[in-house]
């Protein structure tokens, strides 16, 4: 009893040297400093301009005089009866789902097809990220000689047809196309590949007891291949969600003027803040719709988290059920 | 295997760091030098064409321990976008950045942004509207005159010729007249004929012919904008409409469909600032019949025309102000003519010899230099340009698109730039 009341004492004292000290915090504390890098270069790249923006949204802000009276929420209300402020938030959804939908569907069906044994796999891999190595200014550019009103490539196709042509820069709807066609052919491949390297880790036993069963390609696809890369698909959505909804290199550069359209047809939120913002140097209204724009993708996130862990979940919960039948 | 040691890579970046380091440690310290023989980039910004190319070729071989490096913006908006841009972040703007007088207005509001640039040396070389312009409240000048605009009209004489109207210089003039009914109405001659050729390129282009001879298109001269209830101003934009509707490409100036146009026969006429004579010798390369009257309608006209500022940013203001004060000397700005068009501002080179000889051989030889100085002297009109012109003037520009391109009826276009120009507050 001694020797034990001995050690325990022995112990106490061990516990406040200051070495002991030493390595208890760095248990407790260091993994927090191992990750702090992030945090703090996101407080200082993300988080403070946010705040900023918020504060520079309830001022009269000019964009070379500086910050001006604090007139509270006036820029909110000002940005939202202008109409120009509807007409871009239409165009970017519209964009948005022209984009974003093909090029998630195009993404998967490219990757499932990659994860074929195919030969010069190599090749072929790096033949989709190709397009996303090329700057969104360059691909605007070769883009615009298809989508020349008079004497772009397809609309020369088009007129020797005996057809009318389409009017690319006028048309709401042609130049939402245009432009999400520019967007796709910039991320469509990135996203694949993504969706391959999820593919590739799907067990291949799967498949082979799928086969054996009789499945097709397509059925074990939609079966198998599908439901285990829910959590890539809903981060490949999110990601291209939050880039749908800020397209600006592509609108800006559709035309030479780079304001969306002398009717705004093509103007994104984000062209129009850079017009608030440059065009007129009213940065406080700037701001105001730059926090509009965050609180909605924000919303738009949340939303398509939800649906598509539904979706991706019941095809998770029916491959559970049927793998519970087989067994 | 060619896979680098971990403490090589280490030791690579931190020596890159490092150098990066004593450069930036450089950089710095090179603010406060004076003109000297020291080596120095001197960055310059321009747009469109200026004519510098050569000159600047000339100067870095006057000046050894200077280089040169150009940045060419394709238009006005984009280098006014990227010079407020950088204005307003309070670096990245070059030594030397070139403006248009439309958009001076807005400057002149920071002028303290931009260095003094007046000096006894350059007094008095400039037409005197020119400086005043360029002059700062307290009499400081924060930029250089390069250029002015006065306007001629090019034509296209093979496709003249093929609807049976005259080709020669004077014939053309007469037949053009010197109003804008009888310039719209040798367009309908022209259209008669059945060339199937559009008159002129665009309702916009068109409309900086007439708002250039409206003393107070948008603004009074205290500044308060008058622009929706000008009456003159709804009368061009009517008349300019109605012309559009017939005699017009449709093609929106600078676009890229308006480019290409010069390679196809896109309109016969096209309202002509000297610097648009390089403008169209570029885009219209191996295109021969184009030629230049010396009428304008409506009298005379002035349209743009810049200037070079060094902005307070720059880490060597002695040299740039140097090579501003240099490039927009008479002699220099005769040589920028007479490559790409840009009719002097400078009081000395408008008198030389050298201007009224000279002939631009793209143009059938025409004397370009004797036609738009004769331009140059029929202008009458100064139009007050204020803070808001350039805001103002562009929901202008796309109030005729929307029309020229059917997306709206001219009411409706006119009743959305209302609301424009209402929301610039």
């Amino acid at each position: 009893m001694t020797t034990a009341a001995a050690e325990v004492k022995a112990r106490s004292i061990r516990r406040i040297t200051l070495s002991h000290r030493l390595s208890r915090w760095d248990v407790r504390f260091s993994p927090y400093l191992y990750i702090s890098p992030f945090f703090i270069l996101f407080t200082v790249m993300g988080l403070f301009p946010l705040l900023y923006t918020a504060w520079v949204s309830v001022h009269d802000w000019n964009l070379i005089g500086g910050q001006g009276d604090f007139v509270g929420l006036k820029n909110f209300a000002t940005v939202l009866a202008q109409p120009y402020f509807w007409t871009s938030l239409r165009n970017t959804f519209s964009i948005f789902l022209l984009s974003s939908v093909p090029q998630v569907l195009a993404a998967i069906a490219i990757a499932a097809v990659l994860d074929f044994n195919l030969r010069g796999k190599t090749f072929w891999r790096m033949g989709v990220l190709l397009p996303y190595v090329v700057a969104p200014v360059a691909v605007a550019l070769i883009f615009n000689d298809l989508f020349g009103d008079r004497y772009g490539l397809i609309n020369s196709g088009i007129m020797s047809l005996g057809l009318e042509p389409i009017r690319w820069h006028v048309d709401v709807i042609p130049s939402h196309l245009a432009i999400a066609t520019m967007v796709n052919f910039r991320w469509t491949g990135y996203n694949a590949l993504i969706f391959l390297a999820a593919m590739q880790a799907v067990p291949r036993d799967y498949y082979e007891a799928a086969i054996i069963d009789g499945a097709n390609r397509l059925r074990t696809f939609w079966s198998i291949t599908v439901p285990l890369l829910r959590p890539i698909i809903i981060f490949v959505i999110l990601t291209s969600t939050i880039g749908g909804l800020q397209i600006f290199d592509e609108a800006r550069m559709f035309d030479n003027v780079g304001q969306g359209g002398a009717n705004r047809q093509w103007q994104t939120l984000t062209l129009y803040i850079y017009e608030l913002g440059w065009g007129q140097r009213n940065f406080g209204r700037a701001s105001a719709v730059a926090w509009l724009l965050f609180l909605i993708i924000i919303i738009i996130a949340i939303l398509n988290f939800v649906i598509t862990r539904r979706i991706a979940g019941s095809a998770d919960r029916k491959l559970r059920i049927r793998a519970k039948g087989i067994s | 295997m060619k896979r680098f040691p971990r403490s090589t890579i280490a030791t690579t970046v931190a020596g890159a760091a490092a150098f990066a380091l004593i450069l930036t440690g450089c950089s710095a310290g090179a603010g406060s030098e004076q003109a000297t023989n020291a080596k120095v980039k001197l960055t310059v910004a321009t747009f469109n064409e200026f004519g510098y190319d050569s000159l600047f070729k000339e100067y870095e071989a006057a000046n050894p321990n200077v280089t040169i490096v150009n940045k060419k913006a394709a238009t006005s908006n984009e280098a006014r976008d990227n010079l407020t841009t950088r204005l307003a972040a309070g670096s990245g703007l070059s030594d030397v950045e070139a403006i248009e007088v439309d958009w001076l207005p807005e400057l002149l509001q920071y002028s303290d942004q931009f260095a003094d640039l007046s000096s006894a040396d350059v007094k008095g070389r400039w037409l005197d509207w020119k400086t005043k312009a360029a002059t700062d409240a307290t009499g400081r000048l924060i930029a250089y005159g390069t250029d002015i605009g006065p306007e001629g009209v090019c034509y296209r004489s093979d496709l003249f010729k093929a609807a049976g109207l005259p080709t020669d210089r004077a014939e053309v003039a007469k037949l053009l007249g010197t109003t804008w009914d009888s310039y719209y109405a040798a367009g309908a001659k022209f259209k008669a004929a059945g060339t199937n050729v559009p008159w002129f390129d665009s309702a916009g282009a068109t409309w900086q012919g007439v708002v250039n001879q409206i003393p107070n298109a948008y603004e009074k001269k205290d500044g308060t904008v008058i622009a929706t209830e000008n009456p003159a101003v709804k009368k061009a934009y009517t008349s300019v409409l109605a012309a559009s509707s017939t005699l017009s490409a449709h093609l929106a100036q600078w676009s890229d469909d308006w480019t290409k146009s010069f390679q196809n026969n896109g309109f016969a006429t096209q309202l002509c600032p000297g610097w648009m004579l390089g403008v169209i010798s570029g885009n219209a390369a191996g295109v021969t019949g184009w030629d230049i009257a010396d009428t304008f309608p409506g009298g005379g006209g002035n349209w743009g025309g810049s200037y070079l500022t060094v902005p307070n940013q720059s880490k060597h203001q002695a040299e740039a102000k140097k090579l501003a004060a240099w490039l927009t000397a008479p002699e220099q700005q005769l040589k920028a003519f007479a490559s790409k068009g840009t009719f002097p501002s400078q009081v000395d080179a408008l008198s030389s010899d050298k201007l009224l000889g000279s002939t631009n051989a793209f143009f059938n030889n025409a004397p370009t230099g004797q036609i738009l100085a004769n331009r140059a002297a029929a202008i009458d009109v100064t139009p007050f340009k204020g803070v808001k012109y350039f805001p103002i003037n562009d929901a202008m520009q796309q109030a005729l698109t929307r029309v020229e391109s059917g997306t709206m009826s001219a009411d409706q276009s006119w009743n959305q730039w209302v609301a424009d120009v209402k929301a610039l507050g």
